[in-house]
């Protein structure tokens, strides 16, 4: 019963944690451009490094 | 590019959206936004590869012209874009996607408790978990459940009921009988159910918008906004590029070839052809000379017109039809969709159910606790888990086959609306037909003549001469060396052409006097001393155009043919496809004929293009039109069909049929459901474990069922 009442919490923070990521990816308007996202990865972006 | 200052500090920056065609790769994302950063003004680019728009932010000295000709620079086309009702429902999606996160959250935690306690948690465990599982139910009830909620009370409101109403009751009724239960120590909480139910559901209307998302914004990649400017000439004699909203009655307007005429008016100096298609759904240029009359809207083809203005703005023939398409009653916005007349008698039923198992267990002696525990497992079993589903997943599944074969729904009920047309009315011009002129008789079989024909039409981009040249080059002909080539303007080409003086133009400027009947369009020409010869051109109907007609037939469907073309030219199509067709059809007659067929009771599915077509395509139970329609029509069309091909609309209207028959399993599914689990609930045999067992099966058979659509096109 005491693990349970340690674990449980850990838990829910986890799954919280996640949603609260979700939410700010969606905010973030990560989810706008979903085929972009798959291109971008391929340009090339070094011209200053 | 013209230079432009770069942007000073603390200036106000402005944001502008383009559309953009021609990306497709990571290449082109970064050229264009490379591209346009390089530009002075410009302070950031961003291309959204899924919806082909551009978003620029830049300083206030680059307008819309600017930023146009800065896209083209780097080899894509754009337009500005048509402002649409986007925001309000991006906003709604990312509600729902949200709201979907958070009953997906809460829905998987409370089964981990719930599937504890019905491996047979002691009682100080299962309060605890009961709790725990009321701590996470009750605020995403409250926040997932807004969608429902909402719907449930707009229609209640209005004294109507629909698919939110039994949801929301279901619900809500169910949190707080669990609630009670929680706080009294009882066996059963139902927390797990109502979560699990919102998010069957929110997925089913999350993937409905993103559908509608989708398919609309291809529609708006496909509209052209042109800027509607032009160039007025002042008494003076000086130019001034003025917007064609500030014309009025009097003023000279200078219209360039290839430009669309601003305004109602009367030639002044010039002699031109105008292309009418999409105004009038004529398919033939139409000569125009001083002092003959040109409407607004029309496309000057051959040289500049020097025009002055009769009637802008209002007044003009472009805008009666814009009023009539304001007026044009609308028989779509009135049809409701299939889940909501269902739940018509499904919600009174459910609830009748769960009140007579209530009173039921009352008058047979069961305390007021397990009555009221047994009316609402009743509500839980029939909540429309799966009819809710049922409809949204077919539309979603079906509208994804079809997209892929090029045809754009916009949204579901749209192919609920398609299903049970019986009459099909297309518009000639652009919809039947290609919209371009081929030649039909009197080509030169030669390969000589034809090489001459085809250098002398290639020095004009009037539609007539384009044909003629592609015509000729498929016969062989080739480029031959001209020692003079001149545009005529209004009369046709002329040159010399391997030492021989030829002519390609009007018949009667070519020498070929009479044998032309004047409906036809023709062309002559003549090439040195041998006798003048006439080509006569038409409309080509679509290359599947017989086949899909005779599609349509077979489908059980009458087929009819509106055109605003003269009788000649639609009698001729209307022969070589078989169908029963109307010639000289104004807007509004095409929109009267389709208002008696409707008060005849019959579904009329109205296909077509132009700015002619838009009050019969608003007007009609559901309306086609083929991606290369005027704005108008595209804008007022449920389905958008890309491609040459006229067969997508009997696809389509198969889809469709199919789509409904598995919406119609889909409701027996969920019915044969309910006639094996209510009768356990009213027998009090339900418990949490059943509810949710009952739930998830119904609603995964449901959408496997659904899924079968993704083949509906064929």
């Amino acid at each position: 019963m005491n693990g349970v009442l340690v674990l449980i919490p850990i838990a829910l923070g986890l799954g919280l944690a996640g949603l609260a990521a979700f939410f700010w990816a969606v905010r973030d308007g990560q989810f706008e451009d979903l085929d972009g996202a798959s291109m971008r990865i391929l340009i090339e972006d070094d011209r200053d490094g | 590019m013209t230079a432009h200052a770069a942007i000073a500090a603390g200036e106000q920056l402005e944001a502008t959206d383009l559309a953009v065609d021609g990306v497709h790769c990571a290449a082109c994302i970064a050229k264009i936004e490379n591209g346009l950063g390089a530009i002075p003004g410009i302070s950031a680019a961003r291309v959204n590869l899924s919806t082909r728009r551009l978003h620029v932010v830049h300083a206030p000295t680059l307008g819309m012209v600017e930023l146009v000709r800065a896209v083209e620079g780097l080899g894509f086309q754009a337009h500005p874009f048509v402002a649409t009702t986007d925001g309000a429902n991006d906003a709604e999606r990312r509600r729902l996607l949200l709201a979907l996160a958070v009953a997906g959250f809460a829905a998987m935690n409370i089964m981990l408790l719930s599937v504890s306690i019905w491996s047979g948690a002691d009682e100080a465990t299962r309060a605890l978990f009961h709790w725990l599982s009321a701590l996470i139910a009750l605020p995403t009830v409250a926040f997932a459940g807004r969608p429902f909620f909402s719907g449930a009370w707009a229609a209640l409101r209005h004294g109507r009921t629909n698919m939110d109403v039994p949801i929301s009751i279901g619900v809500v009724l169910t949190t707080l009988m669990s609630l009670y239960e929680t706080a009294t120590g009882g066996a059963h909480a139902y927390f797990d159910g109502a979560v699990m139910l919102l998010f069957f559901l929110l997925a089913g209307r999350f993937l409905d918008s993103a559908m509608r998302a989708r398919a609309r914004d291809s529609i708006v990649a496909l509209l052209r906004n042109v800027p509607a400017e032009a160039l007025v000439i002042e008494p003076n004699g000086r130019s001034t590029r003025r917007p064609a909203a500030e014309l009025v009655a009097g003023l000279l307007v200078l219209v360039a070839a290839g430009e669309r005429i601003p305004a109602d008016g009367v030639v002044e100096t010039g002699a031109s052809d105008v292309d009418r298609s999409l105004v009038t759904g004529e398919s033939a240029p139409d000569p125009v000379t001083a002092g003959e009359e040109v409407l607004a809207g029309t496309i000057n083809l051959a040289a500049p017109l020097a025009i002055r203005v009769t009637r802008a703005g209002d007044d003009t023939a472009i805008a009666d039809i814009a009023r009539l398409m304001e007026s044009a009653h609308q028989v779509k916005s009135r049809y409701v969709r299939i889940a909501d007349r269902a739940s018509r008698l499904y919600a009174p039923a459910v609830h009748t159910l769960a009140a007579l198992s209530f009173l039921g267990w009352l008058l047979a002696g069961a305390g007021f606790h397990q009555a009221a525990m047994i009316g609402v497992a009743v509500l839980i079993i029939t909540c429309p888990c799966a009819l809710g589903l049922a409809v949204p997943i077919a539309h979603v599944v079906s509208s994804g086959a079809l997209m892929r074969q090029g045809m754009l729904v916009k949204d579901g009920s749209a192919i609920e609306r398609l299903a049970r047309v019986d009459t099909v009315l297309l518009d000639k011009t652009g919809t039947t037909t290609l919209g371009r002129l081929v030649p039909a008789e009197g080509m030169p079989d030669d390969a000589a003549t034809s090489s001459i024909l085809f250098t002398l039409a290639c020095g004009s981009t009037h539609p007539m001469s384009r044909a003629i040249a592609a015509a000729a080059q498929r016969q062989g002909g080739v480029a031959l060396p001209s020692a003079y080539l001149t545009e005529q303007p209004g009369l046709g080409l002329e040159g010399e052409i391997a030492g021989v003086r030829c002519r390609l133009g009007r018949p009667d400027w070519t020498g070929v006097g009479d044998g032309v009947a004047a409906e036809r369009t023709a062309i002559g020409y003549c090439i040195g001393d041998r006798p003048a010869c006439v080509i006569t051109l038409r409309d080509e109907p679509r290359p599947d155009a017989v086949e899909a007609i005779a599609h349509l037939s077979r489908q059980g469907l009458r087929v009819e043919m509106l055109s605003g073309d003269t009788a000649v030219a639609v009698a001729d199509m209307a022969a070589s496809l078989g169908v029963a067709a109307q010639a000289r059809m104004s807007p509004a007659d095409k929109y009267r004929y389709l208002e008696e067929l409707q008060a005849d009771g019959h579904k009329v599915l109205m296909v077509g293009d132009g700015l002619n077509d838009g009050p019969a395509l608003k007007a009609a139970d559901v309306a086609m039109a083929p991606g290369t329609a005027s704005d108008v029509g595209a804008l007022a069309a449920d389905v958008v069909f890309l491609g040459d091909r006229l067969m997508p609309v009997p696809l389509a209207i198969a889809a469709a049929r199919r789509t409904m028959a598995v919406v119609r399993q889909n409701f027996a599914l969920a019915i044969g459901y309910n006639a094996i689990a209510v009768p356990l609930a009213i027998m009090g045999e339900v418990t949490p474990l059943i509810a949710a067992a009952a739930m998830s099966g119904s609603s995964l058979l449901v959408v496997a069922n659904a899924l079968r659509l993704r083949r509906a096109v064929r």
